[in-house]
């Protein structure tokens, strides 16, 4: 494998560099999964049948939450690849471990929340609304939680074989997408949540 | 558990189907077996991630589908034939011609080409490879075991029954309680995750991985048919999964998306369906206006006319094909504007289309043509798919459309485009690429059997049913009366479907024949070709190049045969290569399982596989395989070899 010095150590080898941009076009791909989404919520979002709407469902407080552990772990994540761009693998591994767990606190509370609106009625049969919702959420804390899994497998390889041209690749790849879902879920805040609370 | 829901109820044609597949299946593993073939299929195909035989193995796949399909469409045929037949029984008839069109579409036409691009654009670019070789091979067999999933709908449980559309409310739970359409919504989820991953990998490969020289203006005309098509699949693709995801919670979970009441609504699923749908006949398409390209050039001896002005329509034509949609449902209570803005654009395609007809009608024009199987696949395509294209313009007027609409006239008008648009496209590029593969021709006399009985047997099955469409015979109806006098011209149609088998069996005869009795070719360019694929020996090396070849001009090879311009300038060193890996194909395995547990909503299996899929996906991350090196003297003698010198 030919490694160029020149270049940052997630990016020097051409398999490497070939991996990110494709990582990017799989990103590509991810917008019109979400904006299909987004449509489909929207179309629904005003089919309540009987069921409860998102002013009688929506709590601030939670959301609030989850948006600063969400957006507070995209910095982490970054902290990291820095961290790793200048060799610290504890430091790097420690920033990742506070992007995951803040990560995995986002998840408890988003099951939490699902809880509640099933408890309060408000279920994935109940109404269009409701279905769309569901999914639009489950769907993106699907990615989060997939997320999680990954970036703890990352996690061991780096532990294991150190910071190298092959895991800091992974490592690297892995903030794209984090930052992604963060990307995503600024939409959800702001167009699922404040505008259903308005 | 109850097993009452993996039978399918008693229909002698059915009972046919599992005799023989069983049949079939248990003959594979004793051949297997008893010719100790075990160790060869895995070594060198279910762990291969080697393009060119994951290129192959496609092919093999999509022909077999053809034949699946092309059962269906001679059921299909034969039932409607004559006045009141009692060959199939309504739901009978629903479930062929939605596996029919299906099938075709997404486990046929679509993989097929997968197959050449996979064979060929490496090749084309001058690559040792695709830039993931082992993401191809996940690739593979998802779609792989999303195509079985579906065929084993047939016999276990129930095939799809709502048309390969699927309306609803149509396919919901409500009014198709067989898992038919669970079915459809995971086969087509399984192969769909395949198909963006193949989009991905190829859009990669081509934007970073061309030999130097080769700028974006250089590629042959296939490869940016390809890439543009990639970029359509990237777009499109996660669109369709959404629409099957929530087809399945509607089915599976009792969501509320595109049922009746509680706030559902139909139309969505139309809407999401069409999205995709229209850009996947592009997807189809596309790649065939880049086989035609090639062939063309290659057998006037000319350069392409009009090379420009070929890409840019074909990028005008993707993205038009993403503005269409809802010209599939213009008579589903939209409004006029709706109607008119769709319309006028589906109506636009017209316009960079004809412009891609001119040009290939420019380069024949003064050219040395020779007339070989490819090229009169493609001299045929074009007249055929003209009258496809303006049926296709007549459809496109909303207001004519409540005329047309779901009459045999459509059917008569998507076949016109699809079969020469598609399938003579794949045909032609079978025939051209596969002494390029196997190294040998195909036998051009059989050939040309097979050509004129399908081209002569596709007009007479096609043709009448623009008139029994006119007449008012609507389509999916699975019998008629005398006296609507559908009879004599559905006949006729029979007699032509009957036509086109036969070519398909002498064309399959040829594959046989030519492996037996062809004489091998030790040139490598059987067909004086002009673009780099031909400058690798036949059959390709495992690293296609021995050296990476240095591009100064379009049609590379061409040009250095004519004007001598040097091709391989470096010197030979050591290539790098992957190694084999068993992963994939797991992954595709559990994903059947997976599928399967859920088709039949047992959960707790299906969540077994769930983690199986999770674990084999960690295994692949974890996997240390840095791959190997084959040393230079090792190439050198290959070299040798292939072009049959004495080492
Ligand atoms: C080989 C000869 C073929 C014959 C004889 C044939 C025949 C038919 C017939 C009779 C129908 C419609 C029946 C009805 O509406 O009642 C049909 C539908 C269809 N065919 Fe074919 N076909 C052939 C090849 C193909 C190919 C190559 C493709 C695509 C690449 C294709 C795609 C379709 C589609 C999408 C439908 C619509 C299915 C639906 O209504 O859900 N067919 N075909
Ligand atoms: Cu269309």
């Amino acid at each position: 494998m030919k490694i160029d010095a020149s270049k940052p150590l997630e990016y020097s080898t051409e398999e490497n560099s070939n991996k990110i941009f494709g990582f990017w076009v799989f990103l590509g791909a991810e917008i019109p999964l979400f904006a299909t989404l987004f449509t489909v919520y929207f179309v629904m979002v005003n089919r309540f049948a009987n069921g409860p709407s998102g002013k009688e469902l929506f709590e601030i407080g939670p959301v609030l939450i989850e948006t600063f552990l969400l957006l507070t772990s995209s910095f982490t994540i970054g902290l990291a690849i820095h961290a790793m761009r200048h060799g610290y693998k504890k430091a790097m591994m420690f920033f990742m471990g506070i992007t995951l767990l803040m990560g995995l606190g986002f998840i408890g509370i988003e099951i939490d929340e699902f809880f509640t609106y099933v408890h309060e009625g408000a279920t994935l049969q109940t109404s269009g609304f409701l279905s769309s919702l569901f999914v639009l959420l489950g769907t993106h804390g699907a990615h989060v939680s997939f997320g999680f899994l990954w970036g703890a497998g990352i996690m061991i390889q780096l532990w294991r074989q150190g910071i190298t041209p092959a895991t800091a690749n992974k490592a690297f790849i892995f903030s794209l997408f984090w930052h992604f879902l963060d990307v995503v879920w600024i939409f959800i805040f702001s167009f699922v949540y404040l505008k259903g609370l308005m | 558990m109850d097993l009452d829901k993996f039978k399918v109820h008693g229909e002698p044609l059915i009972y046919g189907a599992m005799v023989s597949i069983a049949l079939a299946t248990i003959g594979i593993l004793v051949g297997l077996t008893y010719f100790k073939k075990w160790g060869y299929l895995w070594r060198e195909w279910l762990t291969t991630v080697d393009h060119k035989k994951i290129g192959v193995m496609y092919i093999l796949a999509a022909l077999l589908m053809l034949f699946r399909g092309g059962v269906d469409a001679m059921m299909m045929r034969l039932q409607t034939a004559a006045p009141e037949m009692k060959f199939l029984d309504a739901q009978h008839y629903n479930e062929v011609f939605t596996t029919h069109g299906l099938i075709m579409i997404l486990f046929m036409a679509m993989p097929f080409i997968i197959g050449l691009m996979n064979v060929i654009i490496p090749l084309q670019i001058g690559a040792r490879d695709v830039a993931f070789p082992r993401l191809n091979a996940v690739s593979f067999w998802l779609f792989f075991m999303g195509a079985m999933l579906l065929n084993i709908s047939f016999v276990i449980g129930g095939s799809p029954d709502a048309g390969w559309s699927a309306y609803f409310p149509l396919a919901s739970l409500e009014f198709s309680p067989t898992v038919g359409n669970n079915y459809y919504s995971l086969a087509l989820q399984i192969s769909g995750i395949g198909t963006l991953i193949t989009g991905v990998n190829f859009i990669v490969t081509i934007l970073k991985m061309r030999a130097p020289g080769m700028t974006l203006m250089k590629m042959p005309m296939f490869t940016w048919s390809v890439l543009i098509t990639n970029v359509i699949i990237v777009f499109a693709f996660p669109v369709l999964t959404v629409a099957l995801a929530l087809m399945m919670f509607d089915r599976l979970f009792g969501s509320q998306f595109f049922t009746m009441a509680n706030g559902g609504m139909d139309m969505l699923w139309a809407n999401l369906f069409w999205v995709w749908g229209h850009p996947e006949v592009y997807i189809v398409i596309l790649p065939a206006f880049g086989i035609y390209s090639e062939i063309i050039a290659t057998f006037s001896k000319k350069n392409l006319y009009g090379y420009t002005s070929m890409v840019f329509s074909m990028v005008i034509i993707s993205l038009l094909s993403f503005l269409v949609w809802a010209h599939h449902f213009y008579t589903m209570g939209q409004g006029v504007m709706v109607n008119s803005f769709f319309s006028i654009t589906t109506m636009a395609i017209a316009v960079p289309t004809g412009v891609k007809i001119f040009n290939w009608l420019f380069t024949l024009r003064k050219g040395r043509i020779t007339f070989t199987t490819p090229m009169l696949y493609t001299l045929a395509f074009i007249p055929i798919f003209t009258i496809g294209g303006v049926t296709g313009v007549m459809l496109a007027m909303a207001s004519a459309d409540y005329q047309y609409h779901n009459t045999m006239f459509l059917v008569a008008h998507f076949h016109y485009v699809l079969i020469p648009g598609a399938v003579f496209a794949v045909i032609a590029g079978f025939h051209y690429w596969f002494p390029k593969v196997f190294g040998f021709r195909l036998n051009e006399r059989l050939g040309k059997h097979a050509f004129w009985w399908i081209i002569i047997s596709f007009n007479v099955t096609f043709f009448p049913l623009f008139f029994l469409g006119l007449m008012g015979m609507t389509r999916r109806m699975y019998t008629y009366s005398e006296e609507s006098g559908f009879g004599p011209l559905n006949m006729l149609s029979f007699a032509g479907a009957v036509g086109l088998a036969i070519g398909f069996v002498i064309l399959v005869y040829n594959i046989y024949w030519s492996t037996r009795y062809m004489p091998r070719d030790t040139t490598s360019d059987p067909w004086d070709g002009r673009t780099l694929e031909w400058a690798t020996p036949s059959p390709i090396p495992a690293y296609n190049f021995a050296i990476v070849p240095n591009v100064k001009t379009r049609d590379a090879f061409w040009a250095a045969k004519q004007d001598n311009v040097p091709l391989f300038e470096d010197k030979i060193t050591k290539i790098h290569l992957p190694n084999n890996t068993g992963k994939p194909f797991i992954l595709g395995v559990i994903f059947f399982f997976l599928g399967f547990f859920l088709v039949f909503s047992m959960w707790i299996p299906a969540i077994v596989a769930g983690v199986g899929v999770i674990i084999m996906l960690a295994a692949m991350s974890f996997d240390r395989d840095h791959g190997f090196y084959v040393p230079a003297e090792e190439v050198i003698a290959t070299e040798k070899k292939l072009r049959g010198e004495t080492v």
